[in-house]
């Protein structure tokens, strides 16, 4: 969607002068000629907001991403989840998920098509996938691993597990690797409290004492393709 | 237990040592403030879901373990209940404390000083500031309201109640917030990170009233005056006709309005306010206001001196009526001011006119209501009370657009569908109601009576009608039935462009559901067959028996704050106040004696009629208070024309209307904030205007102006003030004589209202329609004046949006508004846009036989294809120089519902 501002194309309203008396001005600026409209004394002394150099609402410090909609197979998919709930609002977590794995990261363009998709106010999908941080809101790799370094595991080598992590892939926390292949990721938990360390790759979870030798395993199976890849 | 609520059963409660009675299934909170034990509470609202967020409203109950939030927790039989116990006050200090802390507490510069729920509980509880590190976000980062002209969310002071985005989401159903983030970075955004004025907001500012602080608050009021130094009048809101109850906070050192606020609990909008109530009040600080009386001479306005400009009335108005006769001068009275002032001008016009030449805009809008209604049933009202609407349980809207027209019984609609109602809509655009609603008729305008007659039709077939209920209280039964058979659904589906079950479903619905109800606006009544319309939605309503009970009736929503008052007082030419007919020799004889004159016989017309007059050169004067014609009536170019041929025209206005631009004579008035006096509502209900705030310059109000013309044109009028206007109207008219200032000072009542005693009529027809016996008509289709053609093949129809109000010299003073709706727009079907290359945006040429205008194109599939539509808010792109000036053959209301158009590329 085009956003307007204060500006719109055929009837604009410039405002020029101080808080408490100001000129409005019709079609573009003074400069280019428009038309006055009036000028009066503001009855409420306010700051009058900047007309151009518009700041960023919240969500805009979140990135888009390059892919506008979902794919066919992800839009059934998630249209097969709104028959399993008496409500569609219900179906929002999983709906996000297929999304995010359908778009590669969870872009604000995923949240917009997922309300679309199962007609509930874009505010209920925007207010769940800020609040989940299982929702990559920023770009990760095709392949986002996240280890957990919570104390069970680091009890018995998580934090050197993630570091060897990066050390193999060559990508820092935070970071995409040059091939867009690869991003890396430290957790609180993934539910192996019992048989760390271990980690997740997408949604495919490796919860067996996760060693070196495990670990090459796990790279290797991304890299022939026996992990479903994000955004693909 | 829901039928233990309505039986009004009770549960005994014990808190801090009091047996309190509270109703079942009521919250503990409620029970104990009803009792008048004060719990602290931030994020409670009796219209909101509790959700026990804040942490403040904790008590102990015997026998529980900790403490539990008493606004989530319902009442028990037995239960034991302390809530100011040592643990609980001191859990309380502790949450406080935690607020503070990411909070910038910064009363000093703070507009909610004095009305803070956090400060009060901070001072209440000495909450420590300093206990925690302040981590309270940095105040200034742009967010989504930074952009807005109404409002601003300084996250440093929210204290993540949630109450706005509650109010948002179950209240307006608006869906424009949201909480974002999660822990310290919690926040309230819009939807998808968008800006507040391209998301789904109404503005309508409930968020700001809601916010227990200042986190959420009206961005124009910023500075001028702290909540503490205001003073709130209590008053009733200038636009549409529900009449809500709103506050003004009134700067006195300034003489300022500095904010709009309304009251939880106040009848009828219970706190509610829409974008107008709301916000459109910047007009009545306007330096745009007319200040002086004007004279014009060699086509110029000169000022003037009041007795000057008084003294010309009087001579010319004088000459004219004793030179040319009673029907060469002519009276349009103010929907849009008082009931005293309405009441005033009739009498001016009756005794010093000598004329019954007098009306006002419901010939515009609800002429045919008036008509219509009060020839079915003997009362042209809405039947039932804004409260009833929660409780139907059909609701049959037909060319209305509540949401939208009437913000505030679009809530209480919205109320009842979250309580179950269903909802038929028949309306040819996709509006908010009919986007929701269990059946939408999306009908080619101008086929209501198709639509109608085949759903009677069906009803009967189906024996879904109910025959006591006709044959008991209605008459001319057999004349209606016959007249039905020529109107088949299958017919109906063609003519109406709409699948037939859709039409068979609708009936059914419609007669099943009781208490089922019917609300129409505009889209029923501005047809050349307006009237029959009126007539036949009474028809339906008297067949199924649902009228004349509690949330089951006919409801025309007025379209003007005052309009049900100008036509209660008087202000048209057949009737006088209280619907008292002019032909009646007692009510002639009793008005007489009262007035001390001979009453006028002649017949007297409607505005559509003296402006026809003044075009055939018949009008020689004509005084108009608080109308704007030439932008609301239909084909502004010829009217415009034919009011130029007026001898002496006299405008009573707050701003220079095009038509006071054409004026002799200027007499600059007061608006609602400025005077005292009275509206009725939509439900009949009469209700206070205080003045707020001095009049600017030399403006009077209207009610001394009409008597100071009157005086000067011969016949003395003095009062004293308004009160004095409305005890002499009402002693003369037994519908209004119970209701006096002081019995509607804190909550207004609904005529009738015949004695002191009588607490008024919340609906109408109970038992026996006002008429006696319900007249059933028949009513046959008949297509409008203009159907397409080769040359104009497409329906152009107007009407008004949420953000501005009808010629909007009012709202558009308001930059909030004008920023969200800055220009005139055109619907536009996406297949009729394709057919001639635009696309949504771009600017689009309409035309019909009047007129043409080059205006943006909203290109969606809001409309029927085939069809387009326009709102009539913008003085530079005037919507009424395409309308039709055909009228409806009883009440000689204008066609603005259909007329031919085509589009082009510009």
């Amino acid at each position: 969607m085009e956003l307007t501002v204060l500006n719109s194309e055929s009837k604009a309203v410039a405002l020029e002068g101080m808080s408490g008396f100001h000129t409005e001005w019709v079609g573009g600026s003074p400069r280019d000629g428009a038309k006055l409209l009036a000028q009066r004394e503001c009855p409420m002394s306010h700051p009058v907001p900047e007309p151009s150099g518009r700041p960023l609402a919240p969500g805009e410090r979140l990135p888009r991403g390059d892919r506008e909609t979902l794919s066919s197979r992800a839009e059934e998919a998630i249209r097969a989840l709104m028959v399993k709930y008496p409500d569609p609002l219900a179906a929002t977590l999983p709906a996000l998920y297929v999304a995010q794995e359908d778009m590669g990261f969870t872009s604000l363009a995923a949240m917009k098509a997922v309300a679309r998709v199962l007609q509930i106010p874009e505010g209920h999908v925007y207010g769940v996938a800020t609040f989940y941080t299982m929702y990559q809101k920023k770009p990760v790799g095709r392949f986002h691993i996240q280890v957990c370094t919570n104390l069970c595991c680091a009890l018995r080598g998580g934090a050197q597990l993630f570091e060897r992590l990066c050390e193999r892939l060559k990508v820092h926390p935070g970071e995409v690797s040059p091939d867009g292949l690869w991003s890396v990721e430290e957790v609180e938990c993934l539910g192996s409290c019992g048989s760390g360390p271990c980690l997740q790759v997408n949604q495919e979870t490796y919860d067996e004492f996760v060693d070196d030798a495990r670990l090459d395993q796990i790279i290797e199976a991304c890299r022939c393709g026996d992990v479903p890849e994000w955004g693909k | 237990m829901k039928e233990n609520t309505e039986k009004g059963n009770t549960v005994l409660v014990n808190i801090d040592g009091r047996e309190v009675a509270a109703t079942v299934g009521s919250s503990l909170l409620d029970a104990a403030l009803a009792a008048g034990i004060h719990i602290p509470h931030i994020c409670h609202d009796p219209r909101l879901t509790p959700t026990g967020a804040c942490r403040l409203c904790l008590v102990e109950i015997e026998g529980e373990r900790g403490f539990q939030t008493s606004c989530t927790r319902t009442v028990a039989q037995g239960m034991k209940v302390r809530t100011q116990t040592e643990g609980v006050r001191a859990s309380r200090k502790n949450t406080l404390e935690l607020l503070l802390s990411e909070h910038c507490v910064d009363c000093l510069t703070c507009d909610k000083d004095g009305d803070c729920l956090l400060q009060d509980y901070s001072y209440e509880y000495q909450a420590d500031k300093a206990r925690f590190p302040n981590v309270a976000p940095a105040a200034g980062e742009p967010n989504y309201t930074t952009e807005s002209f109404a409002l601003e969310y300084d996250p440093s002071k929210c204290v993540r109640c949630q109450k706005c985005v509650r109010y948002c989401q179950e209240v307006q159903m608006a869906e424009a917030i949201t909480m974002a983030n999660r822990g310290g970075s919690i926040e309230v955004s819009t939807g998808i990170g968008i800006s507040l004025n391209e998301s789904s907001c109404e503005l309508c500012g409930g968020c700001v009233n809601v916010c227990p602080t200042s986190a959420l608050y009206d961005k124009q009021a910023k500075g001028l005056g702290r909540s503490k130094d205001l003073k709130k009048v209590r008053t009733t809101c200038t636009y549409c006709g529900v009449g809500c109850q709103m506050d003004f906070n009134v700067n006195p050192k300034t003489n300022r309005i500095v904010r709009v606020t309304s009251e939880v609990g106040c009848i009828p909008n219970n706190g509610s306010l829409c974008v107008k109530g709301k916000y459109a009040f910047d007009f009545v600080h306007s330096p745009e206001r007319l200040t002086t009386p004007l004279i014009k001479e060699n086509g110029e306005f000169r000022e003037a001196t009041w007795d000057e400009a008084l003294a010309l009335v009087g001579k010319r108005m004088t000459e004219i009526r004793d030179q040319h006769g009673p029907d060469a001068i002519a009276f349009l009275s103010s929907s849009r001011c008082t009931n005293e002032e309405n009441y005033l001008m009739q009498k001016l016009a009756r005794t010093a006119g000598r004329t019954n030449n007098i009306d006002q805009c419901a010939t515009t809008c609800h002429g045919p209501s008036v008509a219509g209604l009060g020839e079915s049933l003997g009362s042209g009202a809405m039947t039932n009370a804004i409260v009833e609407i929660e409780d139907v349980q059909t609701l049959f809207l037909i060319g209305a657009n509540p949401t939208e027209a009437h913000p505030i019984v679009g809530l209480a609609m919205k109320k009842a569908l979250r309580k179950g109602a269903k909802l038929v809509v028949c309306d040819p655009r996709d509006t908010w109601m009919a986007k929701r609603a269990d059946i939408h008729i999306k009908h080619k305008p101008g086929t209501d009576n198709m639509l109608i007659n085949a759903m009677m039709g069906y009803i009967i077939e189906k024996n879904l009608h109910d025959p006591k209920f006709v044959e008991e209280r209605c008459e001319n039964y057999p004349a209606f039935l016959e007249n039905l058979k020529g109107y088949t659904i299958e017919k109906a589906a063609e003519e109406c462009g709409v699948p037939a079950h859709l039409i068979r479903e609708a009936a059914e619905m419609y007669a099943k559901g009781t208490p089922s109800s019917i609300f129409y606006t505009l889209g029923i009544t501005e047809h050349s067959c307006g009237t029959n319309n009126v007539r036949n939605l009474a028809n339906l309503a008297m067949l199924t028996g649902q009228i004349g009970k509690r949330s089951s009736g006919i409801n025309p929503l007025r379209g003007q704050n005052n309009v049900q008052g100008a036509c209660d007082m008087g202000a048209m030419h057949m009737a006088l106040s209280g619907y008292q007919k002019v032909t009646d020799p007692a009510v002639r004889a009793k008005f007489e004696a009262a007035w001390g004159v001979t009453l006028p016989t002649n017949v007297g017309g409607r505005v559509t009629d003296f402006m026809e007059h003044a075009g055939e050169g018949k009008l020689k004067a004509f005084y108009c208070f608080g109308e704007d014609p030439i932008r609301s009536e239909p084909n502004s170019t010829k009217l415009a024309e034919d009011m130029a041929k007026i001898d002496f025209l006299v405008s009573q206005e707050i701003f220079m209307t095009e038509t006071a631009k054409l004026a002799d004579v200027i007499l600059p008035a007061t608006c609602f904030a400025e005077k005292d006096g009275t509206f009725a509502n939509t439900e009949r209900r009469i209700q206070r205007v205080r003045k707020a705030v001095d009049a600017p310059g030399q403006a009077r109000p209207d009610w001394q102006i009409i008597s100071q013309v009157a005086t000067a044109m011969g016949y003395p009028m003095s009062y004293n003030d308004p009160g004095e206007i409305y005890d002499e109207m009402a002693a003369l008219s037994p519908n209004f004589a119970g209701i006096n200032y002081e019995r509607i000072d804190k909550v207004g009542i609904q005529w009738p209202c015949p004695t002191k005693e009588h607490p008024g009529t919340p609906f109408l027809h109970a038992g026996r329609f006002t008429r006696g016996l319900g007249l059933f008509q028949a009513i046959p289709h008949t297509p409008p004046v203009e159907v397409p053609d080769a040359e104009y093949p497409m329906i152009l129809s107007t009407g008004r949006t949420l953000f501005n109000y009808n010629i909007a010299n009012m709202t558009r003073k308001t930059a909030a508004i004008e920023h969200k709706q800055p220009e005139n727009f055109v619907e536009v079907h996406r297949d009729d846009a394709a057919a001639i290359g635009i696309k949504n945006g771009d600017m689009v040429k309409v035309e019909t036989r009047r007129g043409s205008l080059v205006v943006k194109a909203h290109v969606a599939r809001k409309v029927r294809p085939g069809m387009i539509w326009m709102a009539f808010h913008h003085e530079e792109s005037n919507t009424n120089l395409l309308t039709n000036d055909a009228f409806d053959t009883t009440t000689r209301t204008g066609e603005y519902k259909a007329c031919s158009a085509r589009i082009s590329k510009p």
